[in-house]
């Protein structure tokens, strides 16, 4: 599925500075029974957002207006767990275009890459910065700047860089995927095929 | 004189149909497993794009995610859970891909049913949507989960770009002890390396703990290797995994056989191959395990004590937030904690010879009145067995049932669900905050340990239970 170029993107951020969030948690199980690529946003985080009878959580990030963004800014090994897409969806669906984080659970980071939302891996002490940045003002900028693979807070202009692929980093500024690349080498796929031997 | 190899450089490089520099490698793929959850957004890419499978006769679907454990003969009664099964069966049959849906004899839980049925085999590729597909490297595979923009390119061109991962080995020595089983193993390593430990690493297991392991367990072993953040795991293929093999229904035959078996027996690390990373541990050391936080790193031998937070690697807040979460304190003994739920079950432990270990704990004993048990075999192949072994008449006699083959409490995301607050000791695979239902709260463990909790209503160390079974 095409997806919307990334380049630069500027703007707030939404800290979860808890370690090891994994993708049961960004969405739970019993949200994945749709059928089409729709809604996932709603149920972002659904039981650290909503109490069991539905009513939001007053305490959880994502239900404080003062905090919002498309950036989320979470801890040390952000999506572990499941290879469920939907997690990435739900991140996408929300708002969010970039996921920060010190380290990425290697499904979570391709979903990501896959659908257009951006991981951006920095340093464990970077990362920390971020977040002191965003405790003193919430409304703390944040720029992600993919084609010179650079995120800078804003304030102090403080930046670090990240790494990606160039043939990823092709993909995301021009909202190319997978499948586009891999049609296009069809003939030399089948070829391939043909000499397997099982 | 060719460059030394490991066994994963062996089966990855042979895959490989391009190399894009500073990008993935496009990997061609032997064998894809569909399931109902992860794949309608897939199908519905491919209709956008008006293209089909290239290889449906490479690709086997099954219903086990979202399928119901009781009454499996009944309509599907939640709506959803039955258009998603709707949907993968109008998919597999408009594409041409065999389907083993609910009821199906050949029905079962993904990673069950692929090596039950031969589909499976050293040397080959194999993804599926499911971060378990690991389970399959028991075989000397390359298997690994993919998401679902992945499942719909490995539909249309039988490829994925896919960056090589780094190689890791992981040596355990020596023998393991009484009581001590393939998910122990799993969990120690798993304790030692933390979830995130192995991650951009493909590992590959070695040492003697692993050549005297049966497949089933290699499968558990292979299963678990996500959990410590690897891409997958495999496991050198032997003359048990082609004794395994051979005769299951999907499996080569007569030339197909000897071409197959001139390749599997090159599937082995080359004397000095070079990992970037190798690890050994002890076998003997090990213990019967099991977790006491939200994740599977977080676990330890059964007769130990919660770690204090200064003994652990990571930040004090996630850590005090997961015990919080489990009502449990630093210091805590796991040993006499009363439990209300026992799940057996899974792809990590749902085979046959982890109802047979179930089996051998609870004969002549009695479930304990505050338990409630769940049950649940891996596939039919499985519940057949467990029926004409006659295990199923040791569980009735001890009170328990056994329910109809699915993925269950695992992921919970039918009606097994293990309700808020109550404390369960699964044999599953995460024990991640609400995975076997909201507010539920889990302890991974091997179906021994499972056992011996189901019968004394408490963690209990299954190995007092077996003494008295030897000794007696
Ligand atoms: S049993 Fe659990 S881990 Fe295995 S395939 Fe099913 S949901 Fe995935």
């Amino acid at each position: 599925m095409a997806y919307d170029k990334f380049n630069i993107l500027t703007s707030t951020a939404v800290p979860l500075p808890i370690e090891n969030v994994d993708t049961d948690q960004i969405i739970p199980a019993r949200f994945l029974k749709a059928t089409e690529r729709k809604g996932f946003g709603d149920n972002l985080f659904r039981d650290w957002r909503y109490n069991q009878d539905n009513t939001p959580k007053e305490d959880f990030i994502l239900n404080n207006p003062i905090y919002g963004g498309e950036i989320l800014v979470g801890g040390k090994n952000f999506g572990s767990g499941s290879s469920r897409e939907h997690a990435a969806w739900a991140v996408y669906d929300y708002g969010f275009r970039c996921v920060i984080s010190s380290f990425f659970a290697d499904i979570f980071r391709n979903n990501c890459l896959n659908i257009g939302v951006l991981p951006v891996q920095v340093s464990a002490e970077f990362l920390q910065k971020i977040f002191g940045e965003i405790e003193k003002d919430p409304k703390a900028k944040f720029e992600v700047n993919l084609p010179e693979q650079k995120v800078t807070i804003l304030a102090t202009g403080e930046s670090e860089s990240f790494d990606i692929n160039t043939y990823k980093k092709g993909n995301m500024t021009n909202g190319f995927d997978d499948i586009d690349y891999l049609l296009n080498i069809k003939k030399d796929i089948q070829e391939f095929a043909e000499n397997r031997p099982i | 004189m060719s460059a030394k190899k490991t066994l994963f450089d062996k089966v990855w490089d042979s895959h490989v149909v391009h190399q894009i520099e500073n990008g993935p490698d496009v990997l061609f793929i032997d064998r894809h497993m569909v399931h109902e959850v992860t794949s309608p957004v897939a199908f519905l890419g491919l209709k956008n794009r008006n293209i089909g499978v290239m290889h449906p006769e490479k690709t086997f679907a099954t219903a086990d995610h979202n399928t119901p454990t009781i009454n499996q003969h009944l309509p599907v009664a939640d709506p959803l859970s039955a258009n998603q099964l709707k949907m993968l069966e109008a998919n597999a049959n408009e594409h041409g891909i065999s389907y083993w849906g609910l009821g199906h004899e050949k029905n079962g839980i993904v990673h069950v049913v692929g090596p039950e049925y031969g589909i499976t085999v050293p040397g080959a590729t194999i993804v599926c949507g499911d971060s378990h597909t690991s389970t399959h490297g028991a075989f000397g595979a390359i298997a690994f989960g993919i998401g679902t923009s992945e499942v719909e390119m490995v539909l249309a061109t039988q490829c994925i770009m896919q960056p090589k991962p780094k190689r890791m080995r992981i040596n355990i020595t020596g023998e393991l002890q009484y009581g001590v089983t393939p998910k122990d193993v799993a969990l120690f390593i798993i304790s030692q390396l933390t979830t995130s430990g192995a991650t951009g690493y493909f590992v590959e297991y070695a040492g003697d703990v692993f050549k005297n392991m049966s497949m089933e367990g290699r499968m558990t072993v292979c299963n678990l290797s996500i959990e410590m953040g690897a891409r997958g795991g495999m496991i050198a293929p032997d003359e048990k995994t082609f004794e395994y093999i051979k005769g299951r229904e999907f499996a080569p035959t007569g030339s197909a056989w000897d071409k197959a078996m001139t390749y599997w027996e090159t599937l082995y690390t080359d004397d000095d191959s070079i990992f970037d990373k190798e690890l050994t541990f002890d076998g003997s050391a090990i213990e019967p395990m099991i977790t006491y936080g939200t994740n599977p790193g977080m676990g330890m031998g059964i007769s130990k004590s919660i770690p204090n937070y200064d003994e652990t690697q990571g930040a004090a807040s996630s850590y005090k937030k997961s015990l919080q979460y489990m009502q449990f304190g630093e210091g805590d003994a796991m040993i006499g904690k009363p439990i209300d739920f026992v799940f057996i079950g899974s792809c990590t432990n749902g085979r046959i010879e982890d109802f047979r270990a179930f089996a051998s704990v609870v004969k002549g004993r009695k479930k304990a009145d505050n338990v409630t048990a769940w049950l649940v075999p891996g596939s039919h192949k499985v519940e057949a067995a467990i029926k004409e072994e006659g295990l199923l008449d040791i569980f009735t006699e001890a009170g328990f049932e056994l329910r109809e083959p699915g993925c269950s409490a695992c992921l919970a995301m039918n009606d097994d669900k293990i309700p808020a607050g109550k404390l369960a000791v699964s044999t599953s695979n995460r024990n991640f905050e609400g995975r076997q239902g909201p507010g539920s709260r889990t302890l991974l463990a091997s179906p021994l340990v499972a056992a011996a909790a189901a019968v004394t209503g408490k963690v209990t160390d299954p190995r007092e239970l077996m003494q008295e079974v030897v000794a007696g």
